[in-house]
Formats: structure tokens, C-alpha cells, sequence
């Protein structure tokens, strides 16, 4: 039998150079006479390791990273098709600590299977909640979903069953399933990682969805940054279709179930559900009022289920396995596994799936390995753009919604980004205020303005004079756009500023004293 | 006539929109080919997507400058989309940015006096594991340093392909 190789086609490999080595393994290989099958699967998510590549054997797959072009041919001296040693080798890919003690859940298949193939996915457990979902009546699957706990994985945090229940009893004859895959937190690339590693598991999922809500038609709104996932997702779409689990009769019911992909335009705000829905009808994104929620009155005025691509991912496992499963893993009110991503100055960066409430220590230093600059930690962002800077003092926090908004912060989209001792803390969060000025969307006041006077009054902060004015007008502002904003992009946007004023006084030339308000 | 020195056609716009008019959201799904097609929007394109989905200007206007995206003048024949956000600035995005405007010898937004590159900014490539990253035309990189930069770019210094 010819040996497999896998090679990733993950936009993070592709990006240090997986393009080039798949190449190069090919032509070697027919240079030698090899015969070999390539496999271009998604990423483990260890970009440390990146172009990392495996090959299948008796004991297992086995790994080796990170491959330049130019290893390959040693790499086939050392007899690497069939998991030869050589300087290269980190052995079986499972027995990785990093991977090891993961709980991979949503990211199950991820790395593993070739994305492209739907055969493979029903290889590995495929369309097996979707199975279980056309038995069932919508209720039940609607409690399942409730029984899981499953809180949206896009940063907001709202329970998907709320939304799922709603959007099942409303009365209308046509409904939407909407995935929000606007991902555009800095810090995190989950979505992409699970949309080009095994688009089918989102597809699945949103069939599920529309299944329970009794939609015919949904769409993936894909931010247009990420061309590899759209060339994975229509490619497993035209294969969905092909195959009969989207179109008429899915899957042999008597369902019908319509996907199309919709490309943003580099709008930021565009994540947030009713900015995307405007957009999605071909307008500016705009952010809505709510009421009413989406789930009424979502896309084209229609009810409508709108979730993010890893709540949408997770939907088979939880009606597959049940939802009793999924909540065994958790903590408190957070239930199951949240994918975390590791970024920014970071030893070992990745994607790691942990039950909730692992905390940000072992994240960071056990998984990460501390920051790959050498230097002290000295803050970490969790939650993207509008998550808080927390200083080193506070890794032992636990990944938890209300542990992290007790302590004045958010889990996000699961993003944490890691800085070394050079950040100035000043400079993040003035350019937390210039990223709201660039990316609000206009409608309310405190965001459109408050934006642009934020950056203003920590200029002010900075400079001599008119210091205790400028702390008492950043209050203020603070205040109007914490409880004055349209939406969680002005909402927010206190967040980052305060935490570095709270946390990181010196940064701003202050006194712990000065910044006691901040809480 | 139809072709003007942008190489705006307005047959080509015309037959964009009448073929993607009947879509839901139509607008967006117009912009995205037109934009595909000359590499901005065409002023002179509004008034017939406007006409075509019977909207009047100044929405099809309002669209068009809401997005980063779309363009209102035809960009380089190299385009970079430059990362500056959080993860990338933890990675040295900002001192990048630096040797990188400095290198071409523009700020974000304009194109290089010699038509060869455009540079713009961008909000997160999703490449977060590997910063500082960068978007050279349809090529994603990781961890850009200014050497690396340097490298990416003589391999593109074609002077007009």
C-alpha cells in the first residue's frame, strides 16, 4: 500500500511555506519512484511546529516540524514515508503534550481528515447528529441544544438554545439559518481553522438548525480575509449538494435545506449579528435596534437563527452524543469546551480546546510556554479588540463567562493574546479607541464620537497639564459609551481602556491612586 | 466611449447587475464583481447598479465608502494589506509598519508612484499564531519581519509584468 503524507493546506502553514513543501514531497517522491498519497488536511494547530507534516503507520501518524523545502530530500534519506527518524521527528502526533492533554470536541476531526472529502468526514463520525436530528422532533432537538449549555461561541455568550426555541415557534412560512463568520477578533482564528480543517462539520450543523427551526435556506456570511475558507466551504458545499445533504430532501428526509456563501468587505462591526444581517441584504452594516431580536425578526424581516461558526460546528456532537454529554465538561454556567486560541508573543502559539475553566496560567505557560521573545510577560488580551488587558498577576483567572466578567473582562471568541514587558500599555489603549473610530458603524453617538474624543483625552492624559480634568472626563466618556452604545463595539471599547488604567497605571504616567475609580 | 483611461466598461457593469440583480442582497454581491473585475469601483459604475436595483445614488454610494474594502481608485499591481492589529503590534506589527512605509516610501491607503504596489491597512488576517502577517495580493504570510518583508518584496519588483 502506498504510504500517506499529510501536508496542511491551513492558511497558518500555507503562510510559513506548506504550499512549497507539499511540492517539493510530491516531486521527490516521484523523483525516487515513491508512490505516495498527499493528504492536504487542516492544521493540529500548533504553529510553532508549522509546515508540520505526518505520515501514517502501523503505530499511528507521525509527525515531523517544522519542514522547509529543502529537509524533504533528507527527510526521504531517513525513510520518512514509512515514520523513519530523523532530526525532524516529534514522534507520534497524539503523544504531543500539547495535543494530548486537549479536549478536542468541536475540533475532533480537525488536522485529521482531508477537509475536502465528505467521505472521510463520514468516516469519522459525519453527519451522524444530523442522522439523529431528522428522528427527533424539533423540540427535542431544541432540548438537547438547551441541555448542553451551549452559550454562543462568538463572544456574546447568549445561550443558543434561547435563541434555537425562539426562532422554532415563531410562526412564518420562510425562515433563515444565518452563520456568522465575520470572525474578526484579533487574536483568533478558530473559525478559520474549523471552516478549512472540516467545513462539513459547519454545514452539518447549520442543516441541524434549520432542521429544528424549519428553515430552507441559510447563509454563511465569511468575512472576505479569509480566502482559503472560502475555497474549502464551497468546494464542501458543491459536495454537500452533490451527495444529497443539502438541496431537496436532505439526507433522504423530507427537508429542504438551501446554503449559500455571502462574502463581507472588511467591516469589523460586521460581527455583530444585525450589522451582518443588513449587510447580508445588501446594505451598509448598520447595526439594528433590538427589539426585536434576530430570532423574530432576523434576515429580510423573517425569523432567523444566527450563530457563529463554532456554536454552529458543536451542533453534532451535542445532538450525536446528546446533551448531557457536552455539559459534563465545564464549569459553573460555562458548559463544554471552548477552542482557545494562543497569539501574539507566544512560545508555542495554537489553537487548544480545553473544558472550561482552565485557567489563563496553564494556557500561557503550560501550553504556551511563555512568550517566544524570552522576556517577561507582562499582559495578556483575552477576547479580541475589546477584551481587557490583564497583567501577569491574574493568569491563575479560569476560563469562565462570569469569572472573566467579574473580573471586568470578557472570554470573547476565545482569543488570548499574549505581550511581553516592551507593551505600553498607554499605546493599547489609545489605539483601542482609534480601532472603534475606525470600524463604528456611525448609528449611535457614544460610539461614532466618543471614539474619537476617548483617543483625544488620553492624549491629554499624557501630556502635563489638565491631568486630573482629563481623568475625570475619561470617566465620563467611559461611562456613555459603556451604557450608551447601540452595541457591543462601543459597549465594549471601555473594556481594554480601563483594564490598562486599572491594571497599568505607570504606563500613563499615574498613581494606583488615580486610577482607584476604574474599580 | 464605453473603455475611459481607468478601464471602466459600462457594458461589463451593465451585464454585472442584470446578472446578480435578482439575488437577495444583490448590492454587495455587484460590488464584490465589480470590484473583482477592474480592481475598484468605478464612479461611473454607481448610477447603473443604482438604476438596475432601482436605489438611488446616494445609497449605492453610501454602500460602496461604508466597506474597506471597496476602492474608489484603481490600486497597484501589487497589492499589500499590512496587519496592524493587537497580535501582530505584540509581534512588532508597529515598527513593521514603520520599515514598511518607509521602504515603499507611502503611508496606508496610496500606491507607490511607479503603479508597482498599493499598501493598506488590515484588521486581523486570522493568522494570529504566526504574527506579524501580511496579505501580498492573494499570498498569506506569517511572521514578517522586516527582512522577511524585504525578501517578499524584491521577489515582486516587477517593474510592470
Amino acid at each position: 500500500m502506498s504510504p500517506t503524507v499529510y501536508v496542511p493546506r491551513d492558511s497558518s502553514a500555507l503562510s510559513l511555506g506548506a504550499g512549497a513543501v507539499a511540492e517539493a514531497i510530491a516531486a521527490e517522491a516521484a523523483r525516487r519512484g515513491i508512490d505516495l498519497r498527499l493528504v492536504r488536511n487542516g492544521s493540529r494547530g500548533m504553529f510553532w511546529l508549522e509546515p508540520m507534516v505526518e505520515v501514517e503507520s502501523a503505530r499511528g501518524r507521525i509527525a515531523y516540524g517544522p519542514v522547509a523545502p529543502a529537509d524533504v530530500p533528507a527527510l526521504f534519506d531517513s525513510g520518512f514515508p514509512a515514520g523513519g527518524e530523523h532530526r525532524l521527528s516529534l514522534g507520534l502526533t497524539e503523544e504531543i503534550p500539547y495535543l494530548k492533554r486537549q479536549e478536542r470536541l468541536t475540533f475532533a476531526r480537525v488536522g485529521i481528515i482531508d477537509p475536502r472529502s465528505l467521505d472521510d468526514y463520514l468516516a469519522h463520525g459525519g453527519y451522524r447528529g444530523l442522522a439523529r436530528a431528522l428522528s427527533m422532533p424539533a423540540e427535542k432537538i431544541v432540548e438537547e441544544i438547551t441541555e448542553s449549555g451551549l452559550r454562543g461561541r462568538g463572544g456574546a455568550g447568549f445561550p443558543a438554545g434561547i435563541k434555537w426555541r425562539t426562532t422554532q415557534q415563531a410562526a412564518a412560512r420562510q425562515k433563515y439559518v444565518v452563520c456568522n463568520a465575520d470572525e474578526g477578533d484579533s487574536g483568533t482564528f478558530s473559525d478559520r481553522m474549523i471552516m478549512e480543517g472540516d467545513p462539513y462539520a459547519l454545514i452539518e450543523g447549520m442543516t441541524i438548525a434549520a432542521v429544528c427551526a424549519g428553515a430552507n435556506q441559510g447563509y454563511i456570511y465569511l468575512r472576505s480575509e479569509y480566502p482559503h475558507a472560502l475555497r474549502a466551504l464551497n468546494e464542501a458545499i458543491g459536495a454537500a449538494y452533490r451527495r444529497g445533504y443539502l438541496g431537496e430532501k436532505i439526507a433522504g428526509g423530507s427537508h429542504t435545506f438551501n446554503l449559500e456563501m455571502r462574502l463581507g468587505a472588511g467591516a469589523y462591526i460586521c460581527g455583530e449579528e444585525t450589522a451582518m444581517l443588513e449587510s447580508l441584504e445588501g446594505k451598509r452594516g448598520m447595526v439594528r435596534y433590538k427589539p426585536p431580536v434576530p430570532a423574530i425578526a432576523g434576515l429580510f424581516g423573517q425569523p432567523t437563527i444566527v450563530n457563529n461558526v463554532i456554536s454552529l460546528a458543536t451542533v453534532p456532537i451535542i445532538i450525536e452524543r446528546g446533551g448531557a454529554f457536552y455539559k459534563d465538561y465545564g464549569m459553573g454556567r460555562s458548559r463544554g469546551t471552548l477552542p482557545i486560541q494562543l497569539a501574539g508573543n507566544v512560545k508555542r502559539p495554537g489553537l487548544v480546546e480545553k473544558a472550561f475553566g482552565v485557567t489563563l496560567r496553564d494556557l500561557v505557560e503550560d501550553y504556551g510556554g511563555g512568550t517566544s521573545s524570552g522576556r517577561p510577560l507582562r499582559a495578556v488580551q483575552v477576547g479580541g479588540p475589546l477584551g481587557a488587558y490583564f497583567p501577569a498577576s491574574m493568569l491563575d483567572l479560569p476560563m469562565d463567562y462570569e469569572a472573566f466578567a467579574a473580573n471586568k473582562g470578557i472570554v470573547g471568541h476565545g482569543g488570548v493574546v499574549v505581550f511581553d514587558d516592551t507593551v505600553d500599555l498607554a499605546r493599547q489603549a489609545r489605539w483601542a479607541f482609534e480601532f472603534c473610530a475606525i470600524e463604528s458603524c456611525g448609528k449611535c453617538t457614544p460610539c461614532r464620537i466618543g471614539s474619537t474624543r476617548g483617543a483625544e483625552v488620553l492624549d491629554r492624559l499624557a501630556s502635563a497639564g489638565g491631568r486630573a480634568a482629563a481623568i475625570g472626563l475619561l470617566r465620563d466618556l467611559c461611562d456613555t459609551l459603556t451604557y450608551g452604545s447601540l452595541c457591543a463595539l462601543g459597549g465594549l471599547t471601555p473594556l481594554p481602556v480601563l483594564s490598562a488604567l486599572r491594571h497599568f497605571p505607570e504606563d500613563f504616567g499615574l498613581s494606583r491612586s488615580e486610577v482607584a475609580w476604574t474599580g | 466611449m464605453d473603455e475611459n483611461k481607468n478601464g471602466f466598461d459600462r457594458v461589463a457593469v451593465e451585464a454585472i447587475a442584470a446578472g446578480l440583480k435578482e439575488r437577495p442582497g444583490a448590492l454587495m454581491l455587484i460590488l464584490r464583481e465589480v470590484q473583482d473585475r477592474f480592481g475598484y469601483i468605478p464612479r461611473e459604475s454607481v448610477p447603473i447598479i443604482a438604476h438596475a436595483l432601482n436605489l438611488s445614488r446616494a445609497e449605492v454610494h453610501g454602500v460602496v465608502t461604508f466597506y474597506h474594502d471597496f476602492r474608489s481608485a484603481p490600486p497597484g499591481r501589487n497589492v499589500i494589506r499590512l496587519c496592524r492589529a493587537e497580535s501582530c503590534q505584540a509581534m512588532g506589527a508597529v515598527a513593521l509598519a514603520e520599515h514598511v512605509r518607509a521602504r515603499l516610501g507611502v503611508g496606508f491607503g496610496e500606491t507607490t508612484g511607479d503603479g508597482a504596489f498599493t499598501l493598506e491597512p488590515v484588521h486581523c488576517l486570522g493568522n494570529c499564531g504566526c504574527s506579524p502577517a501580511m496579505m501580498l495580493n492573494d499570498e498569506l504570510h506569517g511572521r514578517v519581519s522586516p527582512a522577511r518583508f524585504d525578501e517578499l518584496l524584491a521577489g515582486r519588483n516587477d517593474g510592470g509584468r
